[in-house]
């Protein structure tokens, strides 16, 4: 057990060993032995640091949000360093904009913390009660004797003056964002139950006006947006990027044959494949469950028509025979059915298809405009473009229940891709001309726009965990 | 008769559907793949040309006046791919000028950018395939008629109003 710490123990700057029962080298930080100027110098030091990287991370991400829940639960991350050397990255920082980014927490700012606990015997809980913190997280990081660092993190209830967990995670260098969102997501589950999602990451499409002609990217970046990677690079379009189900491939649709084909790509060393070169439409990839198929869409036989890609044998199964448009489809969980778009009805509207019964169900009623749909995680939650009043906003739908709710509040709203826990959907809306990704949480209630850097930024697709 | 009008017609659908396929192929290969000295005799004649050999050499698209130049962009309303009554005077055009001097054409066809991306592809091609279907009609060899779909990555016109949608929503032979 934690021993509670009371108000006399201010000024007593020393380190409990009991705390640290993983690594308990952190007992080094601050010893009874350093005199007072050392300490001073120390803070002073801390001061520098507090000072300069808040600015660099901000000048980085710049994710702006547009609103958060009501009643935010406030937090403070205090600075998490290294004793005697800095950080390339400022992990409480990012730990702050990734809660903060939820919607569902407050992080408080730096500047307004009364003191920067680094371990536990640092903690005054008063300090965070009198400026309403309800939770607490404080860390340091130590090199270790083979070059590795290793984060120490406790998350503290500041009301019930405990500690809720003491965690160690460990990487290299040029981890130290991974390190930063693994606390977030540690801590985010803690408090909310909700598996974290910020150790996940993003892909998408960029389109920049380079000498009087548009360039496409496909790129990757962390969940905030940060180090984003160039994945291929065309002066044709890219399109409809999807990632494998683990996570290690994307598949998406290149023009750069002078005609629509299906690639698959690798992350780690950029090896890829083209799938498809058929006549017509190449477009819409989405790997199956299981990973060994995939559904695309085809016109080589008239018009466009959703087909079963498998791995193993290289055959295509049609799978709809209609007239119409059938585009856009997205796997149930138990990978037996499809969702996809269909305007076999007079309008776009969204239909479940059974691959083994081929029995089609429409799913959407409500407007004359439902296209793209995507399924949250709970296999329940349908989420799409939907027009309203000549409006292309997103928004879902309760399978159970069939309840429609509108979740964006711009226009131009396209390609909604929910986050592998659910809890929030990412878009791709304009601002002014420009296009932009934007966040909103699957309950509406928080809100958040990824700013482009430069050109026109769409198709966001949100990796798996 | 009727013929005898067409006359000046067909003399510059000769001459512009080589100068398409001459675009569209690699100026090497242009005067072999397009075979014919039928294309030189229509250079000399008309005056709309400045220069030109059946070589190929020196020919480009921008020689030839607006006498003789023909729309090559055909415009669709909104989650439509029905032709409109005015693309059909240029649309039979272009299909007299593929009968007398069949070449390889793309139909790239695109959409504004309402709508989600995929279906945007499928309703491009929609158009292209309504184009396709015009031209055949009129007899042309569907297989010289490629349809390919850009969606809206493609825009004619970025601006995010009424009047640039208007634009996008097309049709070019090329």
């Amino acid at each position: 057990m934690y021993p509670k710490h009371s108000l006399r123990s201010r000024g007593r700057l020393r380190a409990e060993r009991e705390f640290t029962s993983v690594n308990d080298r952190l007992s080094t930080f601050l010893t009874p032995h350093e005199s007072k100027r050392a300490l001073v110098k120390r803070f002073r030091r801390i001061l520098c640091l507090v000072f300069f990287l808040p600015l660099s991370a901000l000048a980085e991400l710049s994710i702006e949000i547009t609103s958060g829940v009501d009643n935010p639960t406030n937090i403070a991350i205090s600075p998490i360093m290294m004793k005697g050397a800095s950080l390339t990255e400022d992990i409480s920082a990012i730990v702050s904009a990734d809660l903060d980014r939820s919607g569902l927490f407050a992080a408080m700012s730096r500047a307004n913390m009364l003191s920067n606990p680094r371990t536990m015997s640092e903690v005054y809980y008063r300090d965070w009660r009198i400026v309403g913190m309800q939770y607490l997280v404080v860390g340091s990081v130590l090199r270790q004797g083979d070059g590795r660092l290793s984060a120490t993190f406790s998350l503290v209830e500041v009301t019930g003056e405990r500690v809720l967990f003491t965690h160690v995670v460990k990487g290299r260098d040029s981890e130290l964002r991974d390190i930063a969102h693994y606390i977030s997501d540690k801590v985010f589950y803690t408090i909310t139950g909700i598996k974290g999602a910020f150790s996940t990451r993003l892909a998408y499409v960029t389109a920049i006006n380079e000498g009087g002609r548009q360039v496409f990217r496909l790129m990757v970046s962390d969940a905030d947006g940060a180090r984003e990677r160039l994945m291929l690079k065309s002066k044709e379009p890219i399109m409809s990027p999807a990632w494998s189900p683990d996570g290690k491939e994307l598949a998406y649709v290149s023009f750069e044959t002078g005609r629509p084909a299906i690639f698959r790509q690798r992350l780690d060393n950029a090896k890829r494949e083209q799938l498809t070169n058929f006549k017509g439409l190449n477009g819409a990839p989405a790997w199956s469950p299981d990973g060994k198929s995939m559904a695309l869409v085809l016109s080589k036989d008239g018009n466009p028509e959703i087909y079963l890609y498998s791995f193993a044998t290289k055959a295509f199964t049609r799978l709809t025979r209609h007239f119409s448009i059938d585009t856009e489809p997205n796997w149930m969980r138990d990978g037996k059915s499809l969702i996809f778009t269909s305007d076999r009805g007079g309008s776009p509207q969204i239909y479940k298809l059974n691959i083994i019964s081929r029995k089609i169900e429409r799913l959407t009623f409500n407007g004359s405009y439902n296209a793209r749909p995507r399924l949250a995680a709970d296999n329940r939650t349908l989420v799409m473009v939907h027009r309203s009043q000549g409006i292309f906003h997103i928004a879902s739908q309760d399978l159970v229940t069939g309840d429609l709710r509108i979740l964006t509040q711009t226009r131009l709203d396209e390609s909604p891709t929910v986050a592998p826990n659910g809890a929030m959907l990412m878009y791709a809306t304009k601002r002014g001309n420009k296009g932009v990704l934007a966040a909103v949480s699957i309950d509406a209630g928080s809100r958040f726009l990824l700013p482009a850097r430069r050109g026109d930024v769409r198709e966001p697709a949100w990796s798996p965990f | 008769m009727k013929f005898e009008a067409l006359k000046p017609i067909l003399a510059c659908a000769l001459l512009s559907s080589f100068l398409v396929a001459c675009s569209s192929t690699p100026s090497s290969s242009s005067s072999s793949s397009n075979g014919t000295d039928s294309g030189s005799s229509t250079l000399s004649t008309n005056n709309g040309v400045s220069t030109g050999s059946v070589g190929g050499a020196g020919i480009s698209g921008s020689d030839i006046d607006a006498d003789g130049s023909i729309e090559t962009v055909f415009y669709f309303d909104f989650d439509k791919a029905t032709l409109k009554p005015e693309s059909l005077v240029a649309l039979r055009i272009h299909a007299q000028r593929l009968i007398a001097n069949p070449a390889s054409v793309r139909l790239e066809g695109h959409a504004d950018e309402r709508g989600t991306r995929e279906y945007n592809m499928a309703l491009g091609e929609r158009r292209g395939s309504s184009v396709k279907e015009f031209l055949v009609l009129q007899g042309v060899d569907g297989s010289l008629l490629e349809v390919i779909s850009y969606g809206e990555e493609r825009p004619a016109s970025l601006d995010s109003a009424d009047s640039s949608w208007a634009l996008n929503r097309r049709v070019e032979i090329k």
